[in-house]
């Protein structure tokens, strides 16, 4: 138990000044001097509630997801239909219930048409997305696959991820987390950000662009009443809109997406100086919206976002070039926020935030220079403490007590983002400093009652370190527990807190129970004391 | 050197003989702080019921102006707030309602936010805002529920495994004086009205994991007893047990105290409930590991020969043979 071979002391030194000196860099940070440039810097990172910044949680309905998934089927059967040689005639499609269902117009078309229905319902692989079945010879009924569904929800769901990354980094923000959680939210953390208004107002914005045809045979008394003409669809004008509060009866079909933009630019009109956006459709949308504009000179058509008109101005000449503005009471900044999110394509889903939470970068200052005089005096205390109850052995607590306090900032220096340092995390730091001495504590009765029973010296240290340890190992395991269900369970400063404590249950027992027994048998091993005071 | 001796040595308090009025004591404890959660409740924060909390230093004053804050943010037609000091005298926390769900939850809260804080800017200009936390309805319902599951969770895991380590009757015996530990925190954060958040369930969490050190030194100590001291009679162990380990129990709680003292008189003070909540449960758990923990295994049927391995049927038969008892 205590011998400790050259090579033994030579490798716990070694690790030991790996972890420790790691905690160097960020200790020099904290009282403002320069760490030497030409030295390696692994620095402890700092949680969002010390560092300032802003965290969100963003959420999608996959209920959305899955009406929109009925809506392209809906569209694509009555095209596969209509394109049909010859056409199969159908009724109505009905989407009640989370389900597509139609009726043939003549039951022979049966075989024609379930043979043309077949390819739209296969998806990737051998998985079907929807099942088929026919009810009474002519009724169809199409219900998606809960596969299906799922994986629609989670191709979804990274598009989403990837168009929020790619609107947080057009806003020019520094070092942002973007992460997807479960199945259906979106972590967004931004270090620094301290009024995240723009950040939601950008991220709140789906930006399903549609240029559709206005129906311009519509009763306006029909339209204020929400009764919508066959073959049409009524959406109300934005908000700050000239015509808010009003709505617009456009055609359903025959209308432009704007998802096939290669870019949006905010601008100004030069004639009234007005802001608004310029976009820039691909050759195969600008081949589209040459087509629709042409064919409707003279026709007032609606610029409709995220399902409200935006404007509704008149077609005076064909748009060929494929380059279009979009004009609707913007300002600056919102034409702004309008031409980043076109950029970075629509979401597919709308996301709504959940949760937010945005600390200021003062209090997190405050909280570490607190939390730093609180370790100290602490430490200080419990060290004096220590001294006092077991001398010698008291001091060889104190050494490991330092060391663990620097294993522990080091070792978190070394895991970098994956182990912040957040404001429960400190408390935690201190926390486990008082924790740790329980090891020593252990240790130094247990050797004091061996003494007592009459054991030689060297038995009796033996004999502590021996009897001590099951205790420890099982105290240990029962705090692990908890601080893995911490992490597993908590949220970001939380699981903060668990990283240190987990670190510091490794750390402590090094420290407390390895380095001291290495330091105590040295010491026994050079002196030959005949007794020890304890 | 004369060193520092809390405990003296051969130290033997008879810790069980009062091992009724104490338990007693401590079930009345359990009773009214379960009465208080029931009637006064704990004070919950807008991580688990949801809403809109804005943090607040007045930087230079001696002590927040709540009177005055209240009527301003009133004013502003978003229902009355909840302002309640936090941390230091002059820092605050505004707690507003936020609507139920839909797309109009997030709007409102962002519109919210910019007016409470641009009015009270307007009124304080040397104002510091420190956060804004704004939860939903359904995410602060998640937030409690993983919370109490984790508590649920750690609770049983610990059990188990102590169970499995000794014997089912300290599994038992550890899993009471948990519900012991936790059930007076939470009585005091219910008495007190302290806030109650995310941060408290950690806290709740680390003292089980805390509050148990205790526990296991002890069963340790009486696991090891049990094999040398055949014949000692069961409540004579345990208090030897319990006098053998009590000047290492007393260390080791007076060096966490050291340590959460210091940190609840100098530590950030954003932090103070969790820290508060930690310092009550090493009290608490130091008490319940020696009074309630221990008795309840005689209670629990623990015997003099628990950790002595079951004879066999043949040993049995030898040992008749031989004519002994």
């Amino acid at each position: 138990m205590l011998d400790f071979p050259t090579w033994k002391k030579a490798w716990l030194w070694l690790v030991t000044l790996a972890c420790a000196l790691a905690a160097l860099p960020s200790l020099v940070a904290l009282t403002g001097a320069r760490w030497p440039a030409v030295l390696p810097e692994p620095m402890v990172n700092l949680g969002l509630d010390l560092a300032g910044g802003s965290h969100i949680l963003l959420e999608a309905d996959s209920r959305q997801v899955a009406q929109q998934r009925l809506e392209t089927m809906d569209e694509s059967v009555r095209a596969a239909m209509r394109l049909a040689e010859p056409r199969i005639q159908i009724g109505d499609i009905s989407t009640s219930g989370g389900r597509l269902s139609f009726m043939l117009a003549n039951p022979a078309d049966i075989d024609r048409a379930r043979e043309l229905l077949i390819p739209l319902m296969n998806g990737t692989g051998l998985r079907s997305d929807w099942t088929l079945s026919v009810v009474d010879q002519t009724r169809f009924v199409l219900t998606p696959t809960q596969a299906g569904l799922d994986q629609a929800v989670k191709d979804a769901m990274s598009t989403a991820t990837e168009v929020v990354r790619k609107r947080i980094d057009a806003l020019g923000t520094r070092e942002p987390t973007i992460i997807r959680q479960g199945d259906l939210r979106i972590v967004v953390q931004v270090p620094g950000l301290q009024d995240p208004t723009a950040l939601k107002a950008l991220l709140g914005q789906t930006a399903k662009l549609e240029f559709k045809l206005v129906d311009q045979t519509a009763l306006p008394s029909d339209v204020a009443q929400g009764i919508a003409p066959p073959g049409t669809q009524i959406f109300p004008f934005a908000e700050g809109s000239p015509q808010q509060g009003q709505s617009l009866a456009v055609r359903r079909l025959g209308g432009i997406r704007g998802d096939s933009l290669t870019n949006a630019v905010a601008g100004v009109n030069p004639q009234t100086n007005e802001p608004l956006v310029n976009i820039q459709f691909d050759s195969q949308g600008g081949q589209r919206f040459a087509d629709l504009t042409t064919r409707n000179v003279n026709k007032p058509f609606a610029i409709i976002l995220d399902g409200k008109v935006l404007s509704a101005p008149n077609i005076n000449e064909p748009i060929l070039g494929g380059a279009a503005q979009i004009s609707g009471s913007f300002t600056a900044e919102s034409a702004n926020n309008l031409a980043i999110a076109l950029r970075s394509g629509a979401l597919p889903v709308d996301l709504t935030v959940i949760e937010e939470r945005t600390v200021g970068p003062d209090l997190g200052a405050d909280s570490i220079e607190k939390g730093a005089v609180a370790l100290l005096v602490g430490l200080g205390l419990l060290m004096v403490f220590m001294i006092l109850t077991y001398g010698r052995f008291g001091l060889y607590t104190c050494a490991s007590l330092i060391l663990n306090v620097l294993m522990i900032l080091g070792v978190m220096a070394w895991l970098g983002g994956a182990a912040a340092l957040t404001l429960p995390g400190i408390a935690g730091l201190v926390l486990t400093v008082g924790a740790a001495v329980d090891a020593n504590v252990l240790i130094n009765e247990r050797i004091r009652e061996e003494r007592a029973r009459g054991r030689r010296v060297v038995q009796a240290v033996e004999a502590g370190y021996k009897e001590a340890s099951r205790a420890i190992f099982d105290a240990n395991i029962t705090n692990t527990i908890a601080a893995v269900i911490m992490f597993m369970f908590g949220s970001g400063p939380i699981r903060g807190f668990a990283v240190v404590l987990m670190i510091g249950i490794v750390t402590s027992v090094f420290t407390a129970v390895t380095l001291t027994r290495m330091w105590v048998a040295g010491w026994l091993r050079r002196a030959r004391p005949a007794d020890i005071v304890l | 050197m004369k060193l520092l001796k809390l405990i003296p040595d051969n130290t033997n308090i008879r810790f069980l003989r009062w091992r009724i009025p104490f338990y007693a004591v401590s079930l009345l404890l359990m009773a009214a702080s379960v009465g208080l959660l029931f009637t006064k409740g704990l004070n919950l924060g807008v991580d688990f019921v949801g809403g809109q909390m804005i943090r607040m230093t007045f930087v230079g004053q001696p002590a927040a102006p709540l009177a005055d804050l209240r009527a301003r943010i009133d004013r502003l037609g978003y229902g009355e707030p909840i302002i309640q000091q936090f941390g230091g005298p002059n820092a605050v926390s505004v707690r507003m309602r936020l609507p139920e769900e839909g797309a109009e939850r997030a709007a409102v809260a962002a519109r919210m936010t910019t007016q409470i804080t641009a009015t009270v800017r307007q009124a304080y200009p040397r104002v510091r805002i420190d956060g804004v936390d704004s939860v939903s309805g359904k995410a602060s319902d998640e937030l409690f529920s993983d919370g109490m599951l984790a508590l649920v969770l750690a609770a049983i895991g610990i059990s188990i495994y102590i169970w499995i380590r000794f014997e089912w009757q300290f599994g038992v015996g550890a899993l009471f004086a948990l519900v012991h530990d936790v059930t007076l925190t939470l009585g005091l954060f219910s008495l007190t009205q302290m806030e109650f958040d995310l941060n408290i369930v950690a806290a709740l969490l680390t003292l089980i994991g805390y509050s148990l050190n205790d526990n296991i030194v002890v069963y340790d100590r009486v696991r090891e007893n049990l094999m040398k001291y055949r014949k000692m009679p069961i409540a004579e162990l345990l208090d030897l047990s319990v006098n053998e380990t009590l000047s290492r129990t007393v260390v080791t709680s007076l060096s966490l105290l050291i340590t959460l003292v210091a940190l609840l008189i100098l530590g950030p003070d954003v932090i103070f409930g969790f820290t508060a909540a930690i310092t009550m449960g090493i009290f608490v758990g130091t008490y319940s590991s020696i009074y309630m923990a221990t008795p309840i295994l005689i209670w629990l049927g623990l015997k003099s020969d628990s950790f002595v391995p079951a004879e066999s049927a043949a040993d049995r038969q030898e040992r008749i043979a031989r004519g002994e008892a």
